[in-house]
């Protein structure tokens, strides 16, 4: 006989939240953005322009200049005379000033840039809102804290600025990454010329509108837009001492090439293909979790999204059927509705880029998994996928997909998961998940990862260095270690 | 009759049950981070619920409550009016469901078998000497067989968490399992962990497997007499434990939050919690339970803002 409650079974509710839709009203978008050079927009001596879409619709949302050479010039001449009549010789303290009230600012206005970032960028409301903005606030303000400091972060040094900044910044955490680049740059006394990327440039000419607000001199901060070649006139400009650029691996390669002997100062972070290795006294549902946000955050548009999942043997079936059924409660749509998950792919060429890796990782014998899920008919979606039964020769365990594919592996021992997680050209980040302390310490020096996770995923903090080894670049942002880039005569 | 524990509940467990082989289960049952699970909790809070959404699950919670009443200075008075509360929450709205259930002291029981008769509310009773429960197991099942005698839908016993802490395993598994089989097939029993005295979500985590392998239809995180009580942590834990059960036996168990719970707020969060966590299966006053006494005013409240578009006080909803 059975003992389950014999109480007749009242239908059970099958529940569906009701869209709840952020208001886009807040965002006041213009019809066409100028370059902000000089503490003024300013129309292209290019007099090119080109759209920026919202990937979720695919409708356009405003023109944006195409800076050419000429702009570039410009930009950079703005900064160096910024540099040199102002900002440079400004005191510590006073670029403090301007840096708190920048994060003051942010914080005044985070919803509407939030709102701002999902619309050109695709990313969910939630995640703008919870991560990213925070994020940026906190990293103004942790810099300003540094600006009057610098004699005691670097004792005996005698640190100072190094000039003009050129900074190239990708279209995953457009916000965040200007912040990332920006905050450092400036608490160092440095002048800047700032690109973000062709699909994501609206929050930084927005971000341009608050600094002009905040007061900051003209030419300290100059926002460019463009592609490609803008990029590649603005890492070359003989003006520039220093580059910093944050995207692909291949672009990196190419930059560092080209500044070879120029004596400019570069720092890069490229890509990866995080390891994430769940051993089997690891917090399993905790776990899930971290392995869920580790690649489904942001669509799997980041750079250290924990990409490769390796599971220990003993409990790979039931790992895996857990990461499953959590897939399937993930919520994939609307990015401006405040309770889906997943949003848009941030392009029609990203969205192309993922669907012939996935196809590859068919066409080579994984075995795919893709929860049931009613996309959008407009704008560029992907399913999150799993793949289980990957090799490390195939080329979804090698090659940086930056999109929501898992791909699973497992180990049976410690050594052998070390072995497996570092054998990748990359080595930005890595997850270990597992009750032994012990293990935990050991993994974290065994593994060639710029940054290591333990019993929890993706987490960022102004004051945690970050950055690769081997082709995940080198130099690191966030903490003391983010101002060193930025300063004359003090080592990496 | 003895009504063991079924093969499918124990099927986790060692062939020969005693305080060893349980010690040694226990040990083995998955652990939990607990920054983890806040993060997990805090994410789920942001859940935004609107409309037809929120009205579908404000009646739903009321209509998986067990209003309470626990005290010393409860009285057959106080009963019949809490009853009349718990078949009519909204005597100006007919439209609002009957509450789940009443829970009450053994001392109360005729009385609310008497208020409810001809209605679909349930009459749960506290045994096992709640609160603590410190007596022999003897007392327990003797309190637990008078109550179902007096007819009693359901029962809601208390663990020993004494026993539990000193690594008397055998005794909290064996006092379910003798409580569950003077319940019976009929009687529905929910196992309360009191999760507040217990001190880590990792022992959350193996009271739960504990309870439900040992024949708890329902597990219950409080007594409402020891802070903290129903947190959304420990409630997600205790999810968690239930979706890894059904998963491995096949036997699907309740749960019932209780204590501390008072806004609609709050609730809906719990039920984001259940829905995301166990799905639709669980979303039933069957599965899932709200143990509360101040809760369903404000529910109330919440329902008739979302029918009407206005507010009214307090006054407006009846204390019962």
């Amino acid at each position: 006989m059975s003992s389950k409650a014999v109480v007749p079974v009242s239908a059970p509710l099958d529940w569906q939240y009701a869209p709840s839709r952020e208001s886009t009203g807040i965002v006041a978008l213009k019809e066409r953005y100028g370059l902000f050079i000089d503490g003024k927009f300013r129309a292209p001596l290019s007099k090119k322009y080109f759209p920026t879409i919202n990937p979720a619709t695919e409708e356009e949302l405003a023109e944006v200049p195409e800076a050419g050479a000429q702009d570039v010039n410009r930009a950079v001449v703005a900064a160096r005379r910024a540099f040199d009549e102002d900002w440079g010789s400004l005191p510590g303290k006073e670029r403090a000033k301007y840096l708190f009230r920048i994060a003051r600012m942010v914080q005044e206005r985070s919803r509407e840039l939030a709102v701002l970032e999902t619309m050109d960028g695709g990313k969910p409301i939630r995640e703008a809102r919870d991560v990213d903005l925070p994020l940026v606030a906190a990293h103004f303000f942790y810099y300003a804290g540094w600006a009057d400091k610098l004699e005691y972060a670097f004792p005996g040094l005698h640190p100072e600025p190094l000039g003009v900044a050129g900074q190239v910044i990708p279209w995953n955490f457009p916000l965040m990454m200007l912040a990332w680049k920006l905050a450092p740059a400036l608490a160092a006394g440095n002048t800047v010329v700032l690109k973000p990327a062709e699909t994501t440039p609206l929050s930084a000419l927005h971000f341009a509108e608050l600094a002009s607000e905040a007061g900051l001199p003209p030419g300290v901060v100059n926002i460019i837009t463009g592609a490609g070649a803008t990029g590649g006139a603005l890492v070359a400009h003989p003006g520039v001492d220093k580059v910093a650029f944050t995207g692909s691996t291949s672009v990196g390669k190419l930059i560092r090439s080209q500044l070879a002997g120029s004596g400019k100062r570069l720092t890069l972070e490229l890509g990866g293909k995080a390891a994430h290795v769940i051993f089997e006294d690891a917090p399993l549902d905790q776990a899930i979790e971290g392995v869920i946000n580790g690649i489904f955050f942001n669509q799997g548009h980041v750079c250290c999204a924990g990409s490769r999942l390796f599971v220990q043997e003993s409990i790979h079936d039931r790992f895996v059927d857990k990461l499953k059924r959590r897939l399937s409660t993930l919520r994939v749509g609307d990015p401006l509705d405040k309770n889906t998950d997943v949003g848009a792919i941030n392009s029609a060429e990203q969205l192309a880029r993922i669907t012939e890796l996935v196809e590859a990782g068919q066409l080579e014998g994984a075995e795919i998994y893709q929860p049931e899920c009613v996309l959008p008919r407009n704008g560029f979606w992907f399913v999150p996928t799993l793949f289980t039964g990957v090799s490390q020769s195939h080329r979804i365990a090698q090659e940086e997909i930056f999109g929501p594919v898992l791909s699973i592996m497992s180990f049976r021992t410690p050594e052998e998961a070390v072995e497996k997680a570092n054998n990748t050209p990359y080595g930005l980040s890595a997850g270990v998940w597992t009750q032994k302390g012990s293990r935990i310490l050991w993994m974290a020096d065994q593994l060639k990862a710029g940054v290591v996770w333990a019993n929890t995923y993706n987490k960022f903090d102004p004051s945690s260095p970050f950055g690769g080894y081997k082709e995940s670049g080198f130099g690191r942002e966030g903490g003391r270690h983010g101002l060193l880039p930025y300063l004359k005569g003090i080592g990496l | 009759m003895a009504l063991p524990a079924t093969a499918e509940r124990t099927s986790l467990l060692p062939g020969r049950i005693n305080t060893a082989t349980l010690g040694s289960y226990l040990r083995s049952v998955s652990t939990v981070d607990e920054v983890g699970v806040n993060e997990r909790v805090a994410a789920l809070s942001t859940r935004s619920i609107k409309k037809d959404s929120k009205l579908a699950a404000l009646e739903l919670a009321v209509s998986m409550m067990d209003l309470t009443t626990l005290e010393g200075k409860d009285t057959p008075g106080k009963i019949a009016q809490m009853c009349s509360k718990a078949m009519r929450p909204d005597p100006v709205d007919p439209s609002v469901p009957s509450v789940a259930a009443v829970c009450i002291y053994p001392a109360m029981v005729p009385h609310a078998i008497e208020a409810v008769r001809g209605s679909r509310v349930k009459v749960a009773s506290v045994a096992t000497y709640f609160p603590s429960g410190q007596v022999d197991t003897k007392l327990k099942i003797e309190e637990t067989r008078r109550v179902v005698e007096l007819g009693v839908d359901e029962v809601d016993m208390v663990i020993d968490r004494g026993a539990f802490l000193s690594g008397q395993y055998f005794k909290v598994f064996d006092e379910i399992r003798k409580v569950k089989e003077v319940c019976g097939g009929a009687v529905k029993l929910k196992v309360i962990l009191e999760t507040g005295e217990l001190g880590s979500l990792d022992d959350v985590r193996r009271t739960s497997m504990l309870a439900m392998s040992a024949g708890a239809d329902t597990i219950k995180t409080s007594t409402g007499k020891v802070q903290p009580a129903a947190t959304l942590p420990v409630t997600l834990v205790m999810l968690e434990a239930i979706r890894d059960f059904y998963s491995a036996t096949g036997v699907q168990v309740g749960m019932k939050p209780a204590g501390g719970i008072r806004t609609s707020k709050e609730a809906i969060r719990f039920l984001v919690v259940l829905n995301e966590t166990l799905g639709s299966g669980w979303m039933t006053p069957d599965w899932f339970r709200f143990g509360a006494s101040t809760l369903l005013n404000d529910v109330l409240m919440q329902i008739r803002w979302l029918k009407t578009g206005r507010y009214q006080s307090a006054d407006y909803f009846t204390k019962d």
